[in-house]
This record gives structure tokens, sequence and C-alpha cells, in this order.
């Protein structure tokens, strides 16, 4: 009872590397979480072999989970979140994704707010070399009921050469009159009056792109207990690609 | 210290220098004047090597006495996309070809460039950004990287010097600082950096009077000195009250076409560029 591969016309997959998921599949069972009401859970994921991800979450009432995801290895690097809250739960994704090369990274979240109070932030940023392509497609349900939601979404990317691409594209589904969604997108390239001043100070060029970059993934990992760790890790690929 | 022959540069294909000569020796502050459009930014960018100004012609020798700078240098390349980039460093104390140099080369050679409009970096200290700055300068000129400790104490002592609260250096560079605040902090870095020579554009433009004293004072303070030297590129004679330069000129045309005293400032101001530069 295998499911058939995905296809272009498949939303979730338009922009995967197909043939990597070919050989990928089936996938492996997806992972299940379940933060039980008013519980906390705190988790950081290193993606660096490549592989699906794929997570379903659930956080009970006044739950708080917040995910740090590192998205950097393989050929094809995919992580997938299925976030359901209910009743004031609160949901965090802090999530950097670095590639060059051919790499495909994505990340695809679904966050449904299925009952009233609760809250989700979301903040991804995207680093793009060589031919490699980073997708964010990130969807917010707003159940019928679900009141007082407070959502947001940013979501920013930069194109370190003009062959690189960039997929954003964060999606509202609301079906409740009195929340907040917020949601802001922007795919860009290093300023280059930045860079020259950082030049004019003494610092090469790579170690100015460098500089420029880390400043761009900044604050992604602030709350995670291992920041530091991922920090210098997201640090060391930036340092890779300059 | 600063020899610029007969020089031209073009931004976008288009002409703005055209056979500029100016010559700086250590100890003296020059004072170059002109009217919007006369090409005083475009000086400045072209001597710091930016990106898109473009020397068609002419030559700047840079000649500094910082030991070690004269000869071996240690100027090359650090294995990054200038590596191919011939660097014409003369080893005879003639001096260095400035415009064979890359930006961060220039730096560490010794001259420093005061930004009209200092850039704002969100997400980068102030201090993380200058003790790198500083580190990288050292590296290239072969002197031992500052520990954290002895970066910290600089930093401060600039800072006091200028009137800077320490917690603004440790925000992100410029981000929020208002147009008096960026100047001053374009002074902190200059003092941390401490350059043989230092290219101040419109660093008076945006500036109350009393930051402008500010602003004077630290110009003399830390470049005032007889092996360094000053050329401010200005609008106005008000800050030339504060830094008193040795000579004045005034560019018009993409050219010197009139030097003079500080008394040149003076009449400029009583009667326009327009009477000067006919």
């Amino acid at each position: 009872m295998s499911q058939p591969l995905p296809t272009r016309r498949d939303e979730a997959w338009r922009y995967a590397d197909l043939d990597a998921v070919a050989k990928l599949w089936p996938l492996p069972e997806a992972e299940h979480i379940i933060v039980p009401a008013g519980g906390n859970w705190a988790r950081s994921i290193v993606q660096e072999a490549g592989g699906v991800h794929q997570i379903r979450m659930s956080l009970g009432k006044g739950a708080v989970a917040a995910l740090h995801v590192l998205n950097i290895g393989g050929d094809y690097g995919r992580i997938e979140l299925d976030v359901t809250l209910h009743d004031g739960a609160d949901f965090t994704l802090g999530a950097a994704q670095i590639g060059g090369g051919t790499q495909t990274l994505e990340i695809i979240t679904t966050v449904t707010h299925a009952e009233p109070n609760a809250t989700s932030q979301q903040t991804v940023r995207t680093v793009l070399a060589g031919h490699a392509t980073g997708t964010y497609l990130g969807k917010v349900a707003v159940a019928r009921d679900a009141q007082q939601t407070d959502s947001t979404q940013s979501v920013k990317a930069m194109l370190l050469d003009r062959t690189a691409t960039a997929n954003a594209k964060p999606e509202l589904e609301i079906f409740a009159d009195d929340v907040k969604c917020a949601h802001g997108c922007a795919i860009g390239e290093l300023d280059p009056v930045a860079l020259f001043y950082l030049e004019s100070r003494g610092l090469p060029p790579a170690e100015a792109r460098t500089l420029l970059l880390q400043a761009f993934v900044s604050g992604v990992f602030d709350g995670a207990e291992d920041a530091e760790a991922l920090q210098a890790l997201a640090l060391a690929k930036l340092g890779a690609l300059a | 210290m600063l020899r610029i022959d007969n020089l031209h540069a073009t931004v976008a294909d288009k002409p703005i220098l055209k056979g500029l000569s100016l010559q700086i020796n250590a100890g003296e502050i020059h004072a170059i004047m002109g009217p919007n459009g006369a090409g005083k930014s475009t000086l400045t960018y072209t001597l710091g090597g930016r990106p898109g100004y473009e020397v068609t012609d002419g030559s700047v020798t840079f000649t500094t006495r910082r030991p070690g700078l004269d000869t071996g240098l240690g100027l090359s390349s650090d294995g990054g996309e200038n590596s191919q980039a011939p660097h014409h460093v003369r080893g005879d104390g003639e001096g260095l070809d400035l415009l064979a140099l890359a930006p961060h080369e220039r730096a560490a050679a010794g001259l420093f460039l005061g930004f009209q409009y200092p850039v704002e970096i969100p997400g980068v200290s102030n201090v993380q950004f200058l003790r790198e700055a500083l580190n990288s300068q050292r590296k290239q000129r072969g002197e031992d990287p500052l520990s954290g400790g002895e970066f910290l104490k600089l930093a401060r002592a600039q800072a006091d010097a200028m009137g800077m609260d320490m917690e603004m250096l440790k925000r992100p560079v410029n981000v929020g600082f208002s147009g008096g605040e960026k100047k001053r902090n374009e002074m902190v870095q200059m003092g941390i950096l401490d350059p043989m020579l230092a290219i101040l554009d419109e660093t008076d433009s945006g500036l109350d009077i009393d930051a402008l004293r500010v602003v004077g004072d630290g110009i003399n303070r830390i470049m005032r000195k007889p092996d360094k030297a000053v050329l401010l590129i200005t609008h106005y004679q008000r800050l030339l009250d504060y830094v008193k330069p040795d000579f004045v000129h005034v560019l018009a045309g993409g050219r010197i076409v009139k030097s003079g005293g500080p008394e040149l400032a003076l009449e400029l101001e009583e009667d326009g560029y327009k009477e000067i530069a006919a």
C-alpha cells in the first residue's frame, strides 16, 4: 500500500528534486510528537546528510514548543512540518537553510490553529549560491472557531549568484474573523554598498561577505539551547559558500 | 604621502574626473571644496577603490611610514578572489601604486574613508565589525592581532573621546543612529583603525554646531600629527573653522582649478564657486 510518487502538480512538491525523491521513496514513517497540555518542548534539528524528514506535531492546551532547524546537507534536504495547535498553544520555528552547488533544500510547513488563543511564529532565512534551490512553503490555517489566533511568518532569502533559485510562499487560510496573521517575504542580494563599506575598513571581500551573511541568519536560533553551536555550524557552511 | 597625477575616472562610462592632480605631504591637512557635481565624491570613492569607479588614466602613489609598510609589506592577498591581482608594491620606499590595491589592502596600507552617508548594517555589531576589521588590517601588515580585552580597551577609549556611549558601540553598525551619531561613529572607527591618511567626504553634513565641534576635535586629535595627513572634502567653510587646513583647493569640472591657503575658503564663502571656478 505505498503512496504514489508525488508530481509537480502536487503543490507541496512543486519545487522538489523529484529524481532525488524517487530514490528515497517510499519515505520513512513521519515522526509523531505530542506535547501534552501545559507541556514545554524544544528541539534542534541539523539536517546534514540529505533526505526527507516529516514531523507531525500536536500541541495540547497551553503547550509551548520551539523547533530550530538548520537545513544544510545533502543534494536534497527536505523538512516537512505539520503542526496542530490547540487552545492557547504556542509554536516557534526558527530555521536557516544554506545551500550551494546543485543542492535543493526545502522547508514545508502547515501550522493549523485548530482552537482559539494559539500563537505561532515562523522565521526562515535562506542563503543560496551556485545553482542551489531553496524553498519555503508555509501554510497557516485558522479554523472557524480559532479566534484570537496570532501568527507571524518572516521569510527572507539571499541569492549570492544569479544562477541560484529561491521559492517562498507564505500562505494563509483563515476561517475565523478575529485573528492576527502577519507575513513578510523578501528575496534579495548582498548590498554592494555595505560590502564596500566593510572592505574599506580592512575586511577582505570573503570575510565581508561572510559577516553580512552571518548577520542575515543571526537571530533565527535565538532561544535555542544550543544556539551557539547552531550559529557556528551555520557560519562554517556560510564560509564554505563565500 | 599621496600623489595624484592626472587622474581620470569614469562612473558608468561617464567621465567625472578629468586630469586631477594633487600632492599631499605628511603633516598636512588639505581641503577640497567645490560645487555639486564637481566630482568630490567620485574622487573619494575612486581613491577608496569602490567598484563602478573606473580609472581610465593617471596614477596615485601612496607612501606611508608605518613600520614595515614601505618594503616587503606582507600586503599579499589572503588567497581570496583577488590573489591574481598585481599589487605593484614597490620595495624601494617610493610608495605604493594605490590604484592596484583592493579596497581592504588600501585600508591596511593606512587609508581611511569617512563616508558622507555611513552605511547601516543590521545584525553586525560595531564592536565585532571593528575588531575583525582592525585585526584583518594588522594581519595584512604582519602584526599580531589584538585580544578581545585589548581591543575593548582601545574601543572604549576612542568612544569616550568622541562622547559616544559604549553601549552604542555594541549595537548594530549605524542602525538607528541619527545623522550626527553616524558621523561620530565614523570618527570612533577612525580612532580605532588609526590610519595614516584620512579622506573625509562631507563629514560635516548633517551635523549641528555642537556635533561639528566634537567631530572637528576628533579629526585634530586623531590625525593632526607629523606623520599623518587629511583630505577634507566639504561644501562649506564651517568645518574649516575647527579643522584648520594648510591648503584649500577648488574642484570643478573634474579638476583642481585653483589652490591656495585657508583664505581661499573664505573667499569662496564670500563669492561663491561661480567666480572662482570661472
